[in-house]
């Protein structure tokens, strides 16, 4: 963005040799300039070059000086704005706040809808350039981790990585043993600051883990198969051998939901405030957690099911099958969105990241799939020896993966192809379940002896946005934020695979457009007319000569038809031919490997 | 080995002591925001459906009057003074903000018909039955005092319509003809007469100052310029116009309440055709008023009910009833954009809020920063057919709902006999004639 203004008030000032702070543009603008000169390599070229750009410079001053005064404003003489105009933005900022690709211009005679366009337009690309500002204010940067030369960072142990962080982050590596009840499902609140352990013999606790406090524990004396947070920690979802149960965070129960029943696995819809859950007899069912109602339940038909995620980007609920397909489901819709087969053996873990892009599944077959969910086409397929069991996405796209009782995470899986995994961690039993905790570079795994919080460098939001999920909110912040999430609690009818599509103007077909007119006005206005053939004297009316007369026309029609299309059929063939004569010829064209074919 | 791992320090997310307000870290990236437009679109629900509920368009009732209201006049410089003028020729001023008569006195014998406040606010002029034009002080006459008008023109007919130049000396009245009148001198400096004996309302262009429109009784309006001595053109229609108001904004536009229950927007250029037929109203439109900002105008008429129009608009985005409001006879918009003052048969000056849901008194930032984010939530949305039958439901009076069915039922009836003629003659024999052509007979020059 160097203006050339910018660039000739540089120049003065080394002409002056006056010292000045340095700063990083103006190390690029020197680097600039060196390569410059090694071009011309003589010194006293590049003096005389200085002289010249000096020169240059002074007009541009002088250009600039007579500009001034009819800008009105009060410029020092001899010095102007070595920044002129606002900051420039990078561009790759900017495109992260990007909605949408500009629109087509209309027509000048609707010269309203061009004005309004324009001007909504601008009020975006302001908003736009606004939030990428702000994005500079930022205040908390994201975690890494880099190992030294010839070392590998998934060699790095979690006893180092947390000796090597401050004491505070060094706390969140720890051990929960519980081997009594185990294995253990987990779930991080919204906010990241609560942790939900359900244990397979029916041992269910919630934890604040950063302080390590204990909410409440009990024991269900049923088996646990799933546990999930409801929108707040202030209530939480347990399936249990039977029924769905809800607890509060006292661990009182509050509803046993008998329509609820053999439930395998939850997820939580948190803007719709749904609790979707998937059953051992084949049965999604929906059940609205604000009002207490189910909303919908769907007959899958595909068998037990104990693979489930949700997309967070648009609230379609994936499931894995026996068969080696992944189907997508709405709750307003009977059949399957989407049907994939994505494995040869039956699917065991599905993930979808946080943009709603990619979609990770695993399965029987040992393999590893990335999927672009949006264009429903596999990406990358990995192989890994023991295949992995759970899968788990964070919020910056870091992917851990089960196998057996080791934990492996891998970075950048969607977009390159990976050899070895980002970090490894082997446990004392069973992966029984995995999450990473939100805005926290932590992973919680749940595993045969209990509960072990991992560190992951990299993982989490550094920056959570305090209106939507604040993980330090006061219980006043969280009524208020709980009013608010329920006042704009989205319809489930709103559920679709493309989230947008409320925002995009319905433009109806032409056939429902004639319909309408045709409606309106009573008559189609477009119908042909019915041929009705001439009255004739002289006897020539008869209806066997009316009868003729009205077959002739319709033959005649039917004939302009059969024209038609005889010609377009000719034109196509034409066309392939030609196609085919261009191909002949460049394949003619020998290449010196040709003499090796037959 | 390099590692860096998240680690927040609460003191920069947790306020310091109880009496700060809550920290609130933002981040705008819009994959922490999924479903920004179905939660947009609940958030403009909502705010549609509050925005009915809050809807309480009435603010106060003036009483005192002992006949009905028959002409009002606005202050030309303070906000909260109203004049009324009603038909036994009682003239009452009003202090709006404390719902108050501060003056009241006979003016004429009979009807006031028409009232007006000079440019400069110091006095007003009033017509009434008895054939007289009076000038009035603004300032109430002292104690013990007699009222006293500070001039009075005998003429020789009566005058049914008033209007005060901009800022000359200069008003003009109607009844048999239409008179230019100079304050100082007792007979009028121009009379203007067109075929017709009898015009209904007079009105000055608010901007092309030298020009006039009236209403006449053969369904004509004219246009005059004060400088010349014969009138511009008319534009005769199929029914009689009753008032008409001039756009303060866009002051080539002027719209006529009309006998045949519409309101017609004309363009001063071309009178051949209106540029908008405002239709809702299932009775006379009696008289008209545009808003200060120029975009809307509202409506009174003979089926009791006050109608608030955009000026572009065909159908009227609001509609004010009340059990006890009788047929409203004369209607204002106040100066500040914020009130509408209606004076109807039954004695009462009535005062309304213009924006129905709009709440009174100073908001606080934050409120109008939440009222103007609301609105336009509302305006991005406004065509999902959910929200805008919610924003379109108005509850009306028995009668003029069954009334307004009713005309639809007599206009689709007389569209469809018209489309059966049409279908059954020679093609070209019966053209479409628009909505807008219909009404309009012919345009004299």
């Amino acid at each position: 963005m160097a203006s050339p203004g910018e660039a000739s008030v540089d120049e003065t000032h080394v002409g002056k040799k006056k010292k000045q702070p340095a700063r990083y543009w103006q190390e690029l603008q020197e680097e600039e300039r060196k390569d410059e000169n090694k071009v011309k390599n003589d010194a006293e070229q590049s003096k005389e070059a200085q002289q010249q750009e000096e020169d240059e410079t002074q007009k541009a001053k002088k250009r600039k000086q007579d500009q001034s005064p009819s800008d009105g404003e009060k410029v020092k003489p001899g010095k102007s704005d070595p920044f002129p105009g606002p900051a420039p933005i990078p561009e790759d900022r900017l495109q992260k706040f990007k909605r949408k690709d500009k629109l087509k211009k209309p027509h000048r005679k609707q010269h309203k809808l061009r004005d309004i366009i324009a001007r909504s337009e601008d009020a975006s690309e302001m908003a736009q350039k606004q939030a990428a500002r702000f994005d500079l204010l930022l205040p908390e940067e994201a975690g890494f981790l880099e190992g030294d030369e010839d070392e590998d960072t998934c060699m790095i142990s979690q006893e180092d990585i947390a000796e090597a962080v401050d004491i505070t982050s060094g706390a969140k590596y720890f051990n929960l043993k519980l081997s009594q009840f185990g294995p253990y499902r987990l779930d991080y609140s919204k906010t990241g600051r609560h942790l939900l352990l359900g244990g397979r013999r029916g041992h269910v606790a919630c934890i604040d883990w950063t302080s390590k406090q204990l909410m409440c524990e009990i024991n269900v004396m049923e088996s646990v198969n799933d546990v999930k947070w409801l929108h707040s920690e202030a209530m939480y979802a347990v399936a249990q051998k039977k029924w769905l149960y809800i607890y509060d965070s006292n661990g009182i129960e509050l509803h046993c939901i008998r329509k609820f029943n053999d439930v395998l696995r939850m997820q939580f819809l948190p803007y719709h405030f749904l609790l979707a859950t998937a059953s051992a007899t084949s049965f999604l069912q929906y059940l609205d957690v604000s009002v207490g109602k189910e909303v919908a339940a769907i007959c899958t038909k595909t068998g037990r099911l104990d693979v489930m995620c949700q997309n967070p980007h648009n609230a379609i609920i994936h499931l894995g099958h026996a068969n080696g397909t992944v189907t997508l489901w709405s709750p307003n819709q009977k059949e399957a969105l989407v049907k994939m087969l994505c494995h040869q053996g039956g699917v065991r873990s599905v993930a979808v990241d946080k943009t709603g892009t990619y979609m990770v599944t695993s399965g029987m077959d040992k393999k590893l799939k990335v999927y672009d969910i949006r264009a429903f086409k596999p990406l990358k397929s990995y192989f890994l020896p023991a295949g992995a069991a759970c899968l788990s996405l964070s919020q910056r796209g870091l992917l851990s993966a089960a196998t057996g009782d080791v934990v492996q995470v891998y970075k950048d899986v969607c977009s390159m192809p990976v050899t070895k995994p980002y970090m490894a961690h082997r446990l004392r039993g069973t992966v029984w379940g995995l999450h990473f905790c939100p805005f926290e570079d932590v992973l919680g795994v749940g595993h045969g002896d209990g509960f072990t919080s991992m560190l992951v460098p990299g993982a989490g939001e550094p920056n959570f946005d305090g209106l939507d999920a604040n993980p330090y909110r006061s219980a006043k912040q969280r009524q208020e934020w709980e009013v608010k999430a329920l006042m704009e609690k989205i319809q489930p009818d709103l559920i679709s695979l493309d989230p947008t599509e409320l925002a995009q103007v319905d433009q109806a077909t032409w056939e429902q457009r004639h319909q309408d007119r045709v409606e309106v006005l009573g008559f189609d206005p477009l119908a042909k007319e019915k041929f009705v053939p001439k009255y004739k004297k002289k006897g020539r009316s008869s209806a066997g000569a009316i009868e003729r007369r009205k077959k002739q026309v319709a033959h005649e029609e039917q004939r302009d038809v059969i024209r038609k299309s005889v010609e377009d059929k000719v034109k196509m063939e034409k066309e392939r031919k030609e196609r085919e004569r261009k191909k002949a010829a460049l394949s003619t064209q020998k290449s010196a490997l040709d003499r090796f074919k037959k | 080995m390099k590692v860096k791992v998240i680690a927040r320090n609460p003191d920069d997310y947790v306020r310091e002591t109880k009496l700060d307000i809550q920290r609130v870290p933002r981040n705008y990236d819009p994959s922490l925001h999924p479903f920004e437009v179905s939660r947009e679109y609940t958030r403009a629900l909502n705010a549609t459906k509050l925005e009915r509920v809050f809807a309480k368009p009435f603010v106060a009732s003036l009483d005192g009057h002992r006949d009905g209201v028959n002409c009002m006049a606005k202050h030309a410089k303070s906000l909260s003074t109203l004049l009324s003028g009603s038909c036994d020729g009682e003239v009452k001023v009003w202090n709006l903000s404390k719902h108050e008569c501060v003056r009241t006195f006979q003016a004429h014998e009979g009807f006031v018909r028409g009232m007006v406040v000079r440019y400069c606010g110091a006095s007003f002029f009033t017509v009434g039955d008895d054939k007289t034009i009076k000038q009035w002080k603004m300032e109430s006459p002292g104690y013990g005092e007699e009222e006293e008008p500070i001039n009075t023109i005998l003429g020789k007919t009566v005058y049914t319509g008033l209007d005060h130049h901009q800022n000359d000396p200069v008003f003009a009245t109607c009844g048999q003809q239409v008179d230019i009148w100079d304050e100082q001198r007792s007979s009028p400096i121009r009379s203007f007469t067109w075929g017709v004996d009898s015009f209904s309302s007079v009105h000055f262009n608010p901007v092309e100052t030298e020009l006039l429109a009236s209403c006449a009784s053969d369904r004509s309006i004219v246009l005059y310029d004060m400088r010349e001595s014969t009138p511009l053109k008319k534009v005769i229609m199929t029914m009689r116009s009753n008032t008409l108001s001039w756009n303060p904004m866009e002051a080539y536009y002027f719209t006529c309440a009309n006998e045949d229950y519409n309101l017609y927007t004309y363009d001063m250029r071309y009178l051949a055709k209106p540029i908008m037929v405002h239709m809702d109203h299932v009775s006379a439109v009696l008289d008209v008023d545009y808003a200060p900002t120029g975009k809307e105008f509202v409506s009174a008429s003979f089926d009791k009910t006050i109608r608030i129009f955009a000026k572009d608009g065909g159908h009227s985005r609001e509609v004010y009833h009340t059990k006890r409001m009788q047929h409203v006879i004369c209607i204002k918009w106040s100066a500040d954009n914020k009130y509408i003052l209606s004076g109807s048969d039954e004695m009462n000056i009535r005062l309304w809020k213009a924006n129905a849901a709009e709440k009174l008194g100073v908001l606080a930032p934050r409120e109008r920063e939440a009222a103007n984010y609301s609105q336009k939530l509302k305006e991005k949305f406004q065509h999902h057919p959910q929200i805008r039958r919610i924003a379109r439901h108005r509850h009306l009076p028995k009668t003029i709902y069954h009334q307004t069915k009713e005309l639809r039922i007599m206009k689709e009836a007389r569209r469809r006999k018209e489309r059966n003629v049409r279908k059954h003659s020679k093609p070209g024999s019966v053209p479409v004639v628009s909505e807008k052509e219909k009404h309009v007979v012919t345009v004299v020059k």
